[in-house]
């Protein structure tokens, strides 16, 4: 069973306005997840096909061979690969799993989702307003799954939602954040071009606590996490949200694009030193990519990946299952 | 975990080096971490598998083993294939005869088209090319009105129709404008799209016919994974590209992307977009980017960097004033200032020789707003107290603190740097500068992943 929206956020005291797992699933039936379930049956009817076809027909040195060149091709990374990989293997040399492919195919997926879930954790709304920051390098998709994230929240669980538009530096971000904005049916609070993203961010919280908003979500700059100065400005923005509100930002979401290579390692690790990351946002997993390097943040950083995204339309974001992922991972 | 590629093979190499002769075993010892290496550098695993074969067998040969110094060899063959690989040296963009030169820019979401458009823009414009560019992202929100504005940044016309119009009609429209206005270039910007869309690769072969382009631009993120390969391959089929931009070069990615999508295509990387301004775009010289692979440092791209922004009458003055020890705070300011020209720090000292092997230099946040500070304070002081900092004590500290908006902490430490900066220059003048190799063998290496020999 996948994981479901509901599932994917912790609402706090405003748990009633949950939308009941009934009404859910008729939606899937209904159409919105359609296209979602389609693309996921397919890839699992090609990985079960993968799989029998050419891993696990006969299980011998070249099965191990053939496996960790599929993990190193889905961008798992040597390390993570190799673990995962001796893992297995010892525990089909040691007899705990029965050299049969069958056998050893369910119990490769149960490693990964296990390495993939990781510090799991839904993503906390609990409190009032809940504060989402969000971060990430440049191009990997943040103000669209933004866009999305209001969007659910809004239209799925009926919640207010405010968007700060603290990305002051790309030239249109701002007008981009807000045609997301009017999709969901969200508040746009934003500055002049060049303006301080951290007084953006500051005015949202307080917008949003005059007007008993439930969900503030600021949208930041991309930035290369290799450019300490605007690193250091993600610090201060955060050190100014929480100025507004102490215990916030209540999550933060760094944003990873699924083509990224080993480089995602790196930029899990420095954006979580400067704004402590609570998780992961995988986008544009709809092309080829399968975004392998998020295994390797789970196993390495123990930082989860907590939503995924398909596409380029509004309902293309749905929460992060390790199975289903693990299952995807090694289909051609 | 994370040295770069560099340090993996000057490590791995340094190895070699000090047994003096390779064998069999050393070979395979030196493939394997050169393998890992590139695979966490994210050239493609098959890349790699067909690189080190190839570099497996030159090793082996008997020219090397029967030579004096095994390890120089092995370094000379790498860098050799490497380069190879890479496409030996660089090309340049095809221009129309006459009538504008039409460039079509594509590539997946997020890759960082329009800024490289923009870029490449700013870059003919400043050879006294006159660049326009075509708004065909229209589905992206906003991404016309992002070209809009860095369109103008970069001093190029911007031909929109908003985001109602065809894309194709778009592009086909403002070639007809262009013409009339006789532009020289026009580079036409798309929307991203997924390479197994279908739809929009029939779009962009679509543009790409009305259009007949001089150059089709793929744009590729540095930091691509092992899906770069397909990539590529499906954009060579649709869209047939020439060439390839590289973007996100200033991150730390090690850009193996680079050589995979070089291997497959055989396309070559034309440009390299390094940073966030406008005028961090260059020209992609994949011999130099071999050479910075294996630690020997780019220093060709600095050399041509410090030629374009150093006045050499400056850095004569500059030299005798050190060998005579007369080196004050206003040679400091004009020094730094140059250096500044060339561009952010950290990225200079990514470009310099055994800078890679060097952990602490690194890691070293260059921070551009203390160097801020730096001139705001100099700028403070008489010409008299720049010439000599050791006058500077009491109430002219107080005074060039409050003028520059500083404490008088920062001053002091300012000059007491300066001096130690006196210091380490004479002692660099009188020749002991440290050695690079040292500093590389120094660096050690952290424990491999096992994986397997193939």
């Amino acid at each position: 069973m996948s994981t479901s929206w509901p599932e994917a956020f912790d609402l706090g005291a405003r748990d009633a306005m949950r939308p009941d797992a009934d009404r859910e699933n008729e939606e899937r039936r209904g159409g919105v997840f359609r296209r979602l379930r389609a693309s996921l049956s397919k890839s699992r009817q090609a990985l079960v096909e993968e799989i029998s076809a050419s891993l696990f027909d006969r299980i011998d040195e070249e099965t191990w061979e053939r496996l960790e060149e599929a993990l190193i091709l889905a961008d798992v990374g040597a390390p993570t690969t190799a673990e995962v990989v001796e893992r297995l293997e010892q525990e089909v040399d040691g007899g705990a799993v029965s050299a049969d492919g069958e056998a050893v195919r369910e119990r490769l997926i149960e490693i990964l989702a296990e390495v993939a879930a990781n510090g799991r954790s839904p993503i906390d709304l609990s409190a009032e307003p809940a504060v989402l920051l969000m971060v990430g390098v440049n191009g990997t998709g943040k103000t669209t799954t933004i866009g999305k994230i209001a969007w659910h929240l809004s239209k799925e669980f009926g919640l207010s939602v405010v968007l700060a538009a603290a990305d002051t530096y790309r030239a249109a971000a701002a007008e981009q954040l807000a045609e997301w904005a009017e999709r969901a049916g969200a508040e746009l609070i934003r500055s002049a071009p060049g303006g301080d993203p951290g007084a953006v961010a500051f005015d949202a919280i307080a917008a949003a606590r005059a007007r008993g908003a439930d969900v503030v979500i600021v949208d930041t700059a991309g930035r290369l996490h290799t450019q300490g100065n605007l690193m250091d400005e993600l610090t201060k923005v955060r050190r100014v949200i929480a100025k507004q509100m102490p215990d916030a930002p209540h999550e933060t979401l760094l944003s990873i694009d699924a083509t990224t290579g080993q480089n995602g390692l790196r930029q899990a690790k420095i954006f979580s030193e400067a704004v402590e990351v609570d998780g992961v946002v995988l986008t544009k997993l709809d092309g080829t990519a399968k975004g392998g390097i998020v295994l390797a943040i789970a196993n390495e950083l123990r930082i989860p990946v907590k939503l995924i995204g398909t596409g380029e339309s509004l309902e293309d974001l749905r929460p992060f299952d390790p199975e289903d992922f693990a299952r995807a991972l090694l289909t051609e | 975990m994370f040295e770069q590629l560099s340090d993996r093979l000057q490590a791995t190499l340094s190895e070699v080096r000090s047994r003096g002769k390779l064998n069999e075993g050393d070979v395979d010892a030196a493939m394997r971490e050169i393998r890992l290496a590139l695979l966490e550098a994210d050239v493609n695993f098959k890349v790699v598998k067909g690189f080190t074969k190839t570099l497996k067998e030159r090793c082996l040969g008997a020219d090397v083993l029967e030579s004096l110094d095994p390890g120089q060899q092995v370094v000379k063959i790498v860098n050799e294939e490497l380069t190879g690989l890479m496409g030996g040296a660089g090309r340049d963009l095809a221009f129309a005869s006459s009538g504008p030169t039409v460039i079509l820019m594509a590539g997946l979401q997020g890759s960082g088209k329009t800024t490289a458009c923009a870029k490449l823009a700013r870059l003919l414009g400043e050879s006294g090319k006159n660049v326009a560019l075509a708004a065909c992202d229209v589905y992206r929100p906003a991404a016309v009105d992002q070209l809009i504005t860095i369109g103008e940044r970069a001093g190029a016309h911007v031909y929109e129709q908003g985001t109602d119009a065809d894309p194709v009609e778009i592009a086909a429209w403002a070639l007809d404008r262009a013409r009339e206005e006789e532009r020289d270039v026009l580079i036409v910007d798309t929307a991203g799209r997924l390479h197994i869309d279908t739809e929009l690769m029939d779009e962009l072969a679509k543009i790409r016919k009305r259009t007949k382009p001089h150059d089709v631009l793929l744009v590729v993120d540095a930091m691509t994974g092992q899906d770069a390969v397909g990539v590529a391959e499906s954009f060579a089929e649709v869209a047939e590209f020439d060439g390839v931009v590289m973007t996100k070069l200033d991150g730390d990615a090690r850009g193996g992307a680079a050589l995979s999508v070089k291997a497959v295509t055989g396309k070559p990387i034309l440009f390299a977009s390094t940073g966030e301004k406008l005028e961090a775009f260059e020209r992609f010289h994949p011999d130099r980017m071999a050479s910075r692979i294996l630690g020997m440092g780019d220093v060709l791209s600095l050399i041509e960097k410090a030629e374009q922004q150093v006045d050499e009458r400056q850095a004569e003055d500059l030299q005798k004033k050190l060998e005579s020890d007369r080196f004050t705070l206003e040679d400091f300011l004009q020094q730094m200032r140059q250096v500044r020209k060339m561009g952010p720090l950290s990225g200079l000292i990514g470009m310099l020789p055994g800078m890679g092997a060097m952990k602490q230099l690194k890691n070293a946040e260059v921070d551009e707003g203390e160097l801020d500070r730096v001139e705001a304070i100099i700028l403070s002081m008489t010409p008299l107290e720049r010439a000599n900092p050791s006058i500077i004590k009491g109430s002219r500290r107080k005074r060039i603190a409050m003028g520059s908006g500083t404490k008088v902490q920062n001053v002091n430490q300012l000059v007491k740097q300066f001096d130690q900066m006196r210091k380490m220059m004479r002692q660099m003048v009188s020749g002991k500068m440290p050695d690079p190799q040292q500093l590389a063998q120094m660096s050690g290496g952290a424990p491999r992943p096992k994986i397997r020999r193939r």
